[in-house]
């Protein structure tokens, strides 16, 4: 664990030793900030956050990708996997330390984004709890999108081609759960093949923590597929080392 | 203290280490010399628990590379040919983060780092980025995080590769004081190197062991300099 954390510690401070964290949070923080009110946050007359937490699937979809995208491919690029497994560390180790400190990171750039809760209890009297659950739903699925991000970050020296699969990847996920694609697959197949492809989307999972209930089903379904990634994510390192 | 029996490993159709075999032992000095591609950085990046042999074992220390790796690399320090590092930190933080990883911390931390900034001459950039450091420097550092532990084996990949005379002159008057007390392979393109320093000397080619012998045999059994020694046994090999 020691060395998990050894890993954890220097990856997250090397983000911010680079242009990499201060970039992203300020691209970050403007959209989460402008498309709400873009969305017509002041005619809806709510003291809500449901446009702000509508937003983060796709952006996420993004904006994930560009934290993920140079967890492996730059080590294995650089060559200092090399370095990075010839110390007495873990593959499983060396992958969890560098995946908090992302996951780690992007709780930082959501954390930053209080401004907009803080601004709707000023302006009103917002739900609290819907809030909060927004916000736990809101982390689980950057963690989930870090995770396959992550995969295909271990897949590959080139950080643009794992940019470019992670957001498909990502992409394919979010957007099956959404009704028009839903409601084109309703169209040719059977309807118990329509409700898995439901359930296997990221959106119907999010959506309901957003209205504020806290399922089981919808924890484990982030739980498992965030193992799930890392899992592969491990085998892939494992027999990719040297490349 | 290094035990290697048949090591061999393949990529795709080319077999860059052919059932390589010998045994070092704690004060002696092995020289690893060959051609371009002969299969030596292959062969130590296995030793180091980098890369899976695909047949074959070794034993570092008593503890077997395939079954278990950590142990192995608790007890070796490794340089690696390109002495790869984190680029965007200070030397001082990279150190650090290399004792974190190996578990060595407060006044032992502080003494090994005490004593290791001085012993690779690396005091003047330690407060300086890594990817701003000249090349010699790079591998000065590199030298220090495979030593910082104090390891009782050394693999060092092309350790004065880069370096200028006097730098040179250096790592290798380390390298021969540290040799009584640890084992020591060195991969070396330097034939004057393997003179000064090795106390064995293994030639490879395509992946196979040619000779294993000492320098001094070498020379006397040739008749020759290390250098027509090493076009001798290569040469005839691959005509």
């Amino acid at each position: 664990m020691k060395a998990c954390v050894a890993v954890f510690k220097r990856e997250l401070k090397s983000y911010f030793a680079t242009p990499v964290a201060y970039v992203f949070l300020v691209i970050f923080l403007f959209f989460t900030g402008y498309l709400p009110f873009r969305q017509g946050f002041f005619e809806t007359r709510q003291a809500d956050l449901q446009l702000f937490f509508r937003n983060f699937p796709l952006l996420f979809v993004f904006l994930v990708p560009c934290v993920a995208m140079r967890l492996w491919a730059e080590e294995r690029k650089s060559g200092s996997i090399e370095l990075l497994f010839t110390l007495p560390i873990t593959p499983r180790q060396a992958v969890m330390g560098k995946f908090f400190a992302a996951w780690f990171f992007l709780l930082i750039a959501l954390l930053l984004t209080v401004t907009m809760p803080l601004t709707v209890m000023y302006l009103g009297e917002p739900d609290i709890g819907l809030i909060l659950t927004g916000y736990l739903g809101t982390i689980l699925m950057a963690g989930a999108f870090l995770a396959v991000g992550c995969f295909f970050s271990a897949l590959t020296k080139n950080q643009v081609i794992s940019f470019i699969l992670s957001v498909t990847a990502l992409a394919i996920l979010v957007y099956a759960g959404m009704p028009t694609t839903l409601n084109y697959l309703s169209g040719f197949l059977p309807a118990g093949l329509v409700s898995a492809v439901e359930g296997m989307s990221f959106l119907t999972h999010f959506e309901s923590l957003q209205k504020g209930l806290i399922q089981l089903p919808d924890i484990l379904y982030f739980v498992f597929l965030i193992l799930g990634w890392i899992f592969a994510c491990i085998i892939v390192l494992d027999e990719r080392k040297a490349g | 203290m290094i035990s290697v029996k048949q090591l061999l490993r393949t990529f795709g159709p080319i077999i860059a280490v052919d059932s390589v075999s010998f045994e070092v032992e704690k004060g002696h000095v092995l020289g690893f010399l060959g051609p371009n591609g002969a299969g030596k950085s292959t062969a130590m990046r296995m030793l180091a628990c980098f890369l899976r042999p695909d047949s074959g074992t070794a034993s570092i220390c008593g503890y077997d590379i395939i079954k278990q790796p950590i142990q192995v690399r608790q007890h070796l320090g490794y340089l690696a040919e390109n002495a790869p590092s984190y680029g965007e930190m200070t030397v001082g933080s990279f150190l650090n983060f290399i004792c974190d990883a190996r578990g060595i911390k407060g006044k032992d931390r502080k003494k090994a780092i005490d004593r290791i900034v001085p012993m690779c001459s690396i005091d003047s950039v330690y407060h300086q980025t890594i990817e701003t450091l000249s090349k010699g420097y790079c591998r000065r550092v590199g030298l220090a995080q495979a030593l910082i532990h104090d390891p009782p084996v050394l693999i060092l990949d092309e350790p004065t590769d880069g370096l200028d005379p006097n730098q040179k002159y250096e790592v290798r008057r380390l390298i021969k004081s540290m040799a009584k007390d640890k084992c020591i392979i060195i991969s070396t393109h330097i034939l004057e190197e393997v003179e000064a320093v090795c106390s064995r000397a293994i030639i490879v080619a395509k992946g196979k062991v040619l000779v294993d012998s000492t320098p001094e045999q070498l020379k006397q059994q040739y008749q020759c300099g290390i250098d027509e020694v090493f076009r001798k046994i290569t040469q005839k090999k691959t005509a």
